[in-house]
């Protein structure tokens, strides 16, 4: 359906032919998966209360792994209750001390299954093996071994503010990166004393449901840690519970606003982690192979279904030409295909629904009168799958560049002077994240200082660490996970 | 756009800056990349048809440069279906035994010039050593660029340089051999690699192997990113000779990986990619013979020459 640019350029390199790397899966034998899995409700795997069961899907393959209970009003306020059991009869109870000793049990554990977790991620979400295995799973114990380490700390960590954890929290995670998400919102919480109700996304709960065993396994007292899966409804019930202390979100702005609404007028504290639309910023001086690296991992990196994506390219005008080629270029390298193989670049689509709507984009991108570039890459038969995409022609206007299409699709505009690209960085009802890229200190202090997102890269794109705060600025979300602002989050004082 | 050869760019403007964070890791996901079954056949025959067997040593005799060229020859007699090395490479003076040795095999001979491995004589003395390899025989030159120049920022003799030594190779084709681990920095590589192509060098290399580090994953992808950049604007091919340090047929495998995927296909031949390395052509029989018997043999049964 898509025209390509043709490129008049002669000096193309050949990906194509010779030497092609053979298949190399990795085993998903020895990961064991119920065929059923309930919620996780006071340290027991609970039957739904009304019976229903709903499918989760492998996105490269299209079939099913298990069926995964969908939550009611009923089990929402059954984790809830439990939740404020464990907080009132244990969790409150124990020494920041022992809290610590818990987290970092937990920690540990999933290193020791590190290599199920990323197996099961890949599976259950599509994303590539080696991004599950050397990002997700190994951040995800990183985020709980650093809020381990703060739990017995609060005193020194907000000096004379007497923190005090806030009580329950309803946490609700998205589908792109569904075991570090938990981390990142079960981790604070507990350390800050708190206990959680948390809902997976409908397409990704399997590596939740898999803590969950470790939990148990951890011996964590009842009710501390609850999981209830299913769709938006289930979610909207743990938002509107009058129980909840806390809600913390991440996801779509369009959702976010829904729970920014729910909550307004109740004493529930909140934080949101929404949409992006990033800039990343390409200056002339730049180290320009180690840009077009940061480009492909700021866009292509889990199929582009990442909040902080750097999904809008601005490029300046004297190497604009050279950018682009070598883009293409390095696109054709990329491999599409199987998640478990080793050597999978890009994954599957992580479901049908997201699929359809990084098409509908596509589709609007080239009606808009975009000049769209696919990589050539094969793609497999079955499953969901979008080639690596390169929007050109394109403006500020377009949808395509206002609009978050999570997807690997990125759009490349150029500009001559720094002002002009801060305009066009900042016209976005979104401020996640942005990069930049120049050789010059001065230049990256001076952009830098003048982008209105909350997490901004300097010559490297999409890197996270649990110590440094991680959060959007206007329609991008309120408030900041990762670091002691997201510890402060699950504290009053 | 094409640039026409004989406009001499500003060197001190010309190359891109490299981010050495950047390039380190990219390495590192080069080094993620899985390859089993015939495709690391294919790659380890590949690889061995890519070696310039080399002895560079001052103990060197007419015998053990006769050895040489008759393991290049004929690897492993008790394979079939194995590649030939693609050539070489001693000093000076052994060129025209070399030769001799290898004449109807299709095996080049590559023969150090120009005072390796520093450097350090007159221009002079380094032509008339390019020439005499030449008269002797030499298929290929593998000269060293001034580095003292280099580092004060003496760019243009370094372009002079290699220009000259282009043009007393004659027919015989040109390596031009860097040594990174003097110039040091990723950017000084880049330059250095821009210089010699702009030049005339028709292969750029990492090392000489006589100064530690020689050849790296780093260093080399820099080199490729030149000559790929040299191509796009140019549509010339330039070939890549990592040397020094390549010891073993996985680290190999990981140079193939890293040329495929930055400069694609075409440079995996011999005429635009060899390792220089001594000790990597036993460890890649080795695994050859691994992959095929699924059983690792005694070294003992691979000869040393």
């Amino acid at each position: 359906m898509l025209k390509e640019t043709e490129l008049k350029r002669p000096n193309r390199l050949n990906f194509t032919g010779g030497w092609n790397y053979d298949p190399a899966p990795e085993s998903a034998s020895n990961v064991k998966l119920k065929e059923t899995y309930q919620h996780f409700i006071n340290g027991k795997f609970t039957e739904p209360e009304e019976g229903k069961y709903f499918a989760t899907l492998n996105p490269a393959t299209e079939e099913k792994l298990a069926d995964v209970a969908d939550g009611s009003a009923a089990d929402v306020d059954a984790a809830v209750k439990a939740a404020r059991n464990g907080y009132n009869k244990y969790w409150s109870k124990l020494s920041g001390r022992d809290r610590a000793r818990y987290i970092y049990r937990i920690a540990r554990m999933i290193q020791e299954r590190a290599r199920e977790f990323a197996i099961i991620e890949s599976l259950d979400g599509g994303k590539p093996i080696r991004e599950s295995r050397d990002v997700d799973v190994p951040l995800s114990a990183a985020y709980f071994f650093y809020y381990a380490g703060w739990a017995d700390k609060l005193e020194y960590a907000f000096p004379n503010r007497n923190p005090k954890p806030v009580g329950v929290a309803g946490q609700i995670i998205p589908w792109n990166f569904p075991l570090m998400m938990a981390a990142w919102k079960i981790a604070p919480a507990l350390a800050a004393g708190n206990t959680v109700v948390l809902k997976p996304a409908e397409t990704t709960p399997l590596t939740c449901l898999k803590l969950a065993e470790i939990i148990q396994e951890a011996d964590l007292p009842p009710g501390v840690v609850n999981f209830v899966t299913g769709a938006g409804a289930t979610g909207s019930e743990i938002v509107s519970h009058p129980d909840i202390d806390k809600v913390a979100f991440t996801g779509s702005t369009k959702v976010g606003k829904m729970i920014h609404k729910s909550v307004a007028g109740t004493n529930k504290k909140l934080t949101l982690e929404l949409g992006g639309k990033a800039a990343n910023i390409v200056m002339d001086d730049a180290p320009l192979d180690q840009a077009v690296e940061g480009i492909v991992n700021g866009i292509f990196f889990n199929q582009g279904h990442v909040c902080c994506a750097g999904s809008r390219l601005f490029v300046q005008e004297g190497v604009a030409d050279t950018v682009r080629d070598k883009l293409i270029d390095r696109m054709e390298s990329l491999i599409v295909g199987d998640p478990l193989d080793k050597n999978t670049d890009i994954g599957a689509i992580n479901s049908q629904k997201q699929l359809q709507t990084i098409n509908n984009y596509l589709e609007l991108g080239l009606n808009e009168g975009g000049e769209i570039y696919q990589s050539s890459c094969p793609i497999p038969d079955k499953g969901y799958w979008v080639a690596p995409t390169l929007i050109g022609n394109v403006s500020q206007s377009h949808r395509i560049v206002q609009e978050e299409i999570f997807g690997p699709v990125l759009t490349i505009q150029t500009f001559r002077t720094p002002a002009e690209v801060i305009e066009k960085a900042n016209n976005t009802p979104y401020g996640l994240s942005g990069g930049v890229w120049t050789d010059k200190g001065s230049k990256i202090f001076n952009l830098t200082s003048q982008l209105r997102a909350g997490v901004v890269w300097a010559n490297t794109y999409n890197k996270f660490d649990p110590t440094s705060p991680f959060g959007g600025y206007k329609e991008s979300g309120i408030g900041r996970e990762g670091g002691l602002h997201g510890l402060s989050a699950y504290l009053k004082f | 756009m094409t640039q026409t050869l004989n406009e001499i760019p500003d060197f001190k403007t010309l190359s891109p800056r490299v981010d050495q964070v950047g390039v380190e890791e990219r390495v590192a996901r080069f080094n993620t990349r899985s390859i089993k079954k015939d495709s690391k056949m294919y790659a380890l025959k590949l690889a061995l048809s890519m070696v310039d067997l080399t002895t560079l040593e001052g103990m060197d005799s007419p015998g053990k440069v006769r050895q040489l060229c008759y393991k290049a020859m004929h690897p492993h007699e008790k394979l079939e279906d194995i590649p030939k090395v693609a050539a070489v490479c001693v000093y000076p003076s052994f060129v025209r035994l070399a030769k001799e040795t290898l004449s109807g095999s299709g095996i080049n001979v590559a023969s150090v010039a120009t005072a390796f491995p520093s450097g350090w004589a007159p221009m002079k003395a380094k032509l008339d050593e390019v020439r005499y390899c030449v008269d002797e025989g030499a298929d290929e030159i593998d000269m060293v660029i001034s580095r003292g120049e280099f580092l004060k920022g003496n760019y243009g003799y370094i372009y002079d340089e290699v220009a000259a030594v282009k043009e007393a190779c004659g027919s015989a084709h040109l390596k031009v051999i860097l040594e990174t681990g003097e110039l040091q920095t990723l950017d000084n590589v880049r330059r250095a690699s821009d210089i010699s192509m702009y030049a005339g060098a028709d292969f750029i290399k990492t090392s000489t192997g006589k100064i530690s580090p020689a050849a790296t994953q780093p260093v080399t992808l820099v080199m490729l990113e030149a000559i790929r950049d040299f191509y796009y604007k140019t549509g010339k091919k330039i070939g890549m000779k990592p040397a020094g340090g390549i010891r073993d047929a996985k680290l190999a495998i990981r140079y193939l990986v890293m040329v495929k995927e930055t400069l694609g296909i075409d440079w995996l031949d011999p005429d635009l990619f060899r390792f220089g390395a001594s000790s990597l052509a036993n460890d890649l029989l080795m695994q050859i013979v691994k992959q095929q018997t699924g059983a690792y043999q005694s070294l003992d049964y691979f000869s040393k020459d």
